[in-house]
């Protein structure tokens, strides 16, 4: 920890983290505008679905100029940016209720689900991908090798699918097929509810880690510096656990990162399976149902989520790879790291 | 020159080294005999996909190999014409999306260092939406007809595809041929097509496969969700849709499209792996 602040002190890599998040703020707002035009081109009319089937042209007017639907449309996305800025995404298409209070909940639960699927998936892949290496050509290396291809391969719905019917409907009965939770209570007061969904996204996020895992330990393996740890006469146990598994971990860093962020997108399919209540199943509802606030809301926030991973993962590959380190607490020059961090993931 | 003739050569021997691991051979029979499947099942069909034959979900029998569907339909003969869809839009929307990542990556590459990063600037911001969420937002926008979701599918892989063709095709530029060609004046476009191309040929091909498990993911969850083909259709996502309540019944409806697309996507993936094996020499690294 005091080589960390030691390094903050210098300044360079300071600078290079805030240089980090102040680039993230354009790109944010650049989703922003994305979002915004991505749900404007509809040809339907916004009124039209608000009123459904009591449109009269009067009504339609009103609402109209309610939605503020006759503003040109710069300046209906500047309203609603400026509102999103404020974390206000106004009301739902059907006027019941606004998207936070729609939101908030199930928000918390596809972060309950995100979290759930991370802390299970992060451990386990860098596990086999450890193994792996160690085993380098023997069994468990060649058969999770050929595991790992097939559930990267298979769509996560279509894990979903095989895993209901084996441990829910057909083959066994063991867990809940369908996540049952009344409105308003968090899914960790039913536990059973996540099993099924953590597994399905354990499987889809497992496959990519482990194998990068796999090769960067295998890397780290055939350094000098291990060997010289071996020719100190240390335990195998102690070189694996104490210095090749720190140094392999440092490059897979970016990679759990993109599977993090990639889980954001992930949960909306497979909750929409198990019809668990969070943010992706009530996107499927609200696309289904065109409800444009709430789809603009979930999208900028998913999308918001994928850069602050992003940004989070280069901050800590700087952090745990000494020779950028170095490199950025010397020169305050950023510009080539934001290409060199981007540019081969 | 040598040229026009060697990468060529060369593709053939990686392939043929490709197809000698075990997995490669295995993938190659799965996906050989789904495509076959595929493209004259339908010639085998012994119903039509839309017609009423018996009651609901109805178990096996001797007229019906699969049972009846949710709705009394032959679960076997919608199977059988179940897959063009999928199979048809997923390799469109990978081909468009692939095509334009590959254009994209290339003029990226090529161009001035300014051109170049304000590209890619932009391609990150397209990489913040995860592909699903993407096609969910345009079918939210405007309406879901299939052609459009393989063109959104094929739009999401487009800048995936363009960040790998472009780290590779940034390399090749550094290469002394292409230095000699810029010296001698050779135009642009030659040079992104006869130079750049042929040597970015094994990762595009890495990434075509690849994106075409990907593509089969996305275009039947869009069907599976119900805002992809509508009924009647048959097709394999909107048949695990249809026939999920009554799973324990009648499992035929789920399992079939379910096999189907597991082991398509399983046997791409193989030829693919063993392919970056032989011709790039690395695991690929997380989906995106």
């Amino acid at each position: 920890m005091n080589k960390v602040r030691e390094f903050f002190n210098q300044g360079g890599l300071l600078l290079f983290v805030l240089g980090r998040i102040i680039a993230g703020i354009p790109i944010v707002l650049a989703l922003s505008v994305l979002v915004f035009l991505a749900t404007q081109a509809l040809p339907g009319d916004a009124a039209v679905a608000y009123l459904t089937n009591t449109a009269t042209p009067e009504r339609l007017e009103a609402i109209r100029e309610q939605l503020h639907l006759n503003d040109p449309i710069w300046q209906q996305y500047t309203r609603w940016a400026w509102d999103a800025l404020h974390l206000d995404f106004g009301m739902t298409l059907t006027g019941e209720s606004t998207v936070n209070e729609l939101l908030s909940e199930r928000i918390k639960n596809t972060l309950i689900l995100m979290a759930t699927s991370g802390i299970v998936a992060m451990p386990l892949s860098i596990l086999i991908g450890v193994i792996a290496a160690v085993r380098r050509g023997k069994a468990f290396d060649n058969i999770s090798s050929v595991i790992t291809l097939i559930f990267a391969a298979i769509p996560e719905f279509v894990v979903a699918i095989i895993i209901i019917f084996v441990l829910a409907t057909n083959v066994f009965q063991i867990f809940p097929a369908i996540s049952f939770l009344d409105p308003g209570t968090l899914a960790w007061s039913e536990p059973m509810s996540l099993v099924l969904p953590t597994l399905t996204l354990v499987l889809a996020v497992t496959p990519y880690v482990s194998r990068i895992m796999r090769g960067s330990m295998i890397e780290v393996m055939e350094s000098e510096y291990i060997q010289m740890a071996r020719l100190k006469g240390l335990s195998e146990r102690t070189v694996i656990l104490r210095h090749a598994l720190p140094n392999a971990i440092a490059p897979t860093i970016q990679v759990i990162a993109l599977q993090l962020a990639w889980l954001a997108g992930g949960v909306v399919v497979v909750e929409a399976v198990f019809a668990y209540p969070g943010i992706g199943t009530i996107m499927i509802e609200s696309v289904k149902g065109q409800d444009l606030p709430v789809v603009q809301a979930i999208t900028l926030m998913i999308a918001t989520l994928y850069v602050t991973l992003n940004i989070l993962a280069d901050i800590g590959t700087i952090l745990t790879t000494p020779r950028l380190r170095t490199k950025y607490a010397r020169k305050n020059d950023n510009s080539d790291v934001f290409a060199a961090m981007g540019g081969d993931e | 020159m040598s040229k026009n003739l060697k990468p060529k050569s060369q593709l053939r021997v990686l392939l043929a080294q490709t197809f000698k691991e075990r997995l490669a051979k295995i993938g190659g029979v799965i996906v050989f005999a789904i495509l076959a499947l595929v493209l004259f099942g339908p010639f085998f069909a012994p119903y039509a996909f839309d017609e009423f034959i018996d009651m609901p979900n109805a178990p096996r029998s001797s007229t019906l190999l699969l049972g009846a569907d949710d709705l009394g339909r032959d679960v076997f003969s919608r199977f059988l014409n179940g897959g063009r869809s999928i199979i048809g839009l997923s390799f469109i929307s990978t081909v468009l999306g692939v095509g334009l990542g590959l254009l994209i990556g290339l003029f990226a590459a090529s161009a001035k260092q300014r051109t170049d990063s304000l590209i890619m600037r932009f391609n990150d911001i397209l990489l913040a939406f995860p592909q699903i969420v993407f096609v969910l937002l345009v079918v939210s926008g405007f309406g879901s007809s299939i052609f459009l979701i393989a063109l959104a599918v094929g739009f999401t892989h487009a800048p995936r595809t363009a960040r790998i063709i472009r780290a590779a095709a940034a390399e090749v530029m550094e290469r002394d041929f292409i230095k000699a060609a810029i010296a001698v004046g050779e135009k642009r476009h030659r040079i992104i097509l006869s130079e750049l191309l042929p040597n970015v040929t094994s990762p595009l091909l890495v990434e075509f496969g690849l994106r075409m498990t990907y593509s089969i993911g996305l275009v039947a969850a869009v069907s599976f969700l119900g805002l992809g083909l509508q009924p009647p259709a048959a097709d394999w996502g909107l048949m695990i849709n249809e026939n999920r309540g009554a799973v324990t019944v009648q499992p035929w409806g789920v399992l079939t499209p379910i096999a189907a697309i597991a082991l398509f996507t399983i046997g791409v993936n193989f030829i693919t792996d063993s392919f970056a094996k032989v011709a790039i020499g690395i695991d690929r690294k997380g989906k995106e």
